[in-house]
């Protein structure tokens, strides 16, 4: 299976995705913002960091980027895209995924590892994962999920809210919400589910001595699932 | 032409930082602040002599680049 990781000028998680795909058996590519074309790809990455220095607003810089117009094109014609942290921002900016990231809540930069409840699996991410609650690391300024009450009455309808923060046995309240995130929201699906994007980093969880294996568990089942 | 662009949050969306600024402003003795919201103002100087024009060119880069419409307003307020 082929991936591709997009590197923006300010990404700093590319390579850290890179070795995560690598490791669980992607034959992964990493790909220029300036380039025009993308390499084929069965699963493309838009990886974190701080684009553009997070100027303006975190990812609107990159989300004009020559190299999301074939992104945005390999959306449309049913490409899986998984844009994780600041990759998230720059879906979000690209119209990919619905909503926005506002800066945190209580204005402090989050550091941490947060457990995750998976919401839906019917799609290509999840499907098949026997795990509900998933431990993953965030690390964000921006990650406080927001959208209209509109856009909110859509995204639940069309069964597009992928994982909620929660506590480890699964329950999700406003005590463990790191972000201020609307109904803890985590990441976000698109209409059609080809798209994910999330804000906590299952590439920082793949090595048991260093950080626990929920990130393996996800990438091993994400590369069986696209096989 | 020099046009002068205001990008303000959606009444709706919370203001963490104006929310901050408020608190600070009551604790330095501003008591009759009942609200504060930050916004981004952009002076943005256009190879365009004719003001509609450099108007609508500014208008349209707000639409695209400079506001995210989901949570932001913005407001052409100086065409000079």
């Amino acid at each position: 299976m082929k991936s591709s990781v997009i590197t923006f000028p300010g990404s700093n998680c590319d390579r850290d995705m890179d070795i995560a795909l690598t490791k669980f058996g992607f034959k992964n590519k990493m790909v220029w913002h300036n380039d025009q074309e993308l390499p084929k790809s069965d699963l493309i990455v838009l990886p974190g960091g701080f684009s553009y220095g997070d100027y303006l607003r975190c990812g609107s810089m990159a989300s004009k980027s020559k190299i999301m117009h074939s992104v945005i094109n390999f959306a449309k014609t049913g490409g899986l895209i998984m844009g994780i942290c600041n990759g998230f921002q720059i879906l979000v900016e690209a119209g990919l995924v619905p909503g926005v990231l506002l800066r945190n809540k209580y204005l402090q930069f989050i550091c941490k590892n947060v457990h995750v409840k998976v919401n839906n699996k019917e799609n290509t991410f999840f499907k098949n994962l026997d795990k509900k609650v998933l431990e993953f690391h965030i690390a964000h300024n921006e990650g406080n999920y927001f959208c209209t009450n509109d856009q909110l009455k859509k995204i639940e309808d069309n069964n597009q809210i992928a994982i909620y923060y929660c506590d480890q046995n699964g329950n999700t309240n406003d005590q463990i919400n790191p972000n201020g995130s609307i109904k803890n929201i985590a990441g976000i699906f698109n209409k059609e589910k080809n798209v994910l994007g999330m804000m906590p980093h299952p590439e920082r969880m793949i090595d048991q001595s260093l950080s626990g294996e929920d990130g393996s568990i996800f990438f091993k089942n994400l590369l069986n699932n696209i096989k | 032409m020099r046009v002068s662009a205001i990008i303000t949050l959606k009444k709706d969306v919370l203001d963490p930082q104006g929310k901050v600024i408020h608190e600070t402003l009551d604790g330095m003795g501003f008591n009759s602040v009942s609200e504060v919201r930050q916004g981004k103002y952009f002076e943005i100087d256009v190879k365009e002599n004719d003001p509609k024009k450099a108007k609508n060119l500014v208008e349209d880069m707000c639409k695209k680049l400079l506001a995210n419409l989901v949570i932001e307003n913005y407001k052409i307020i100086e065409t000079q």
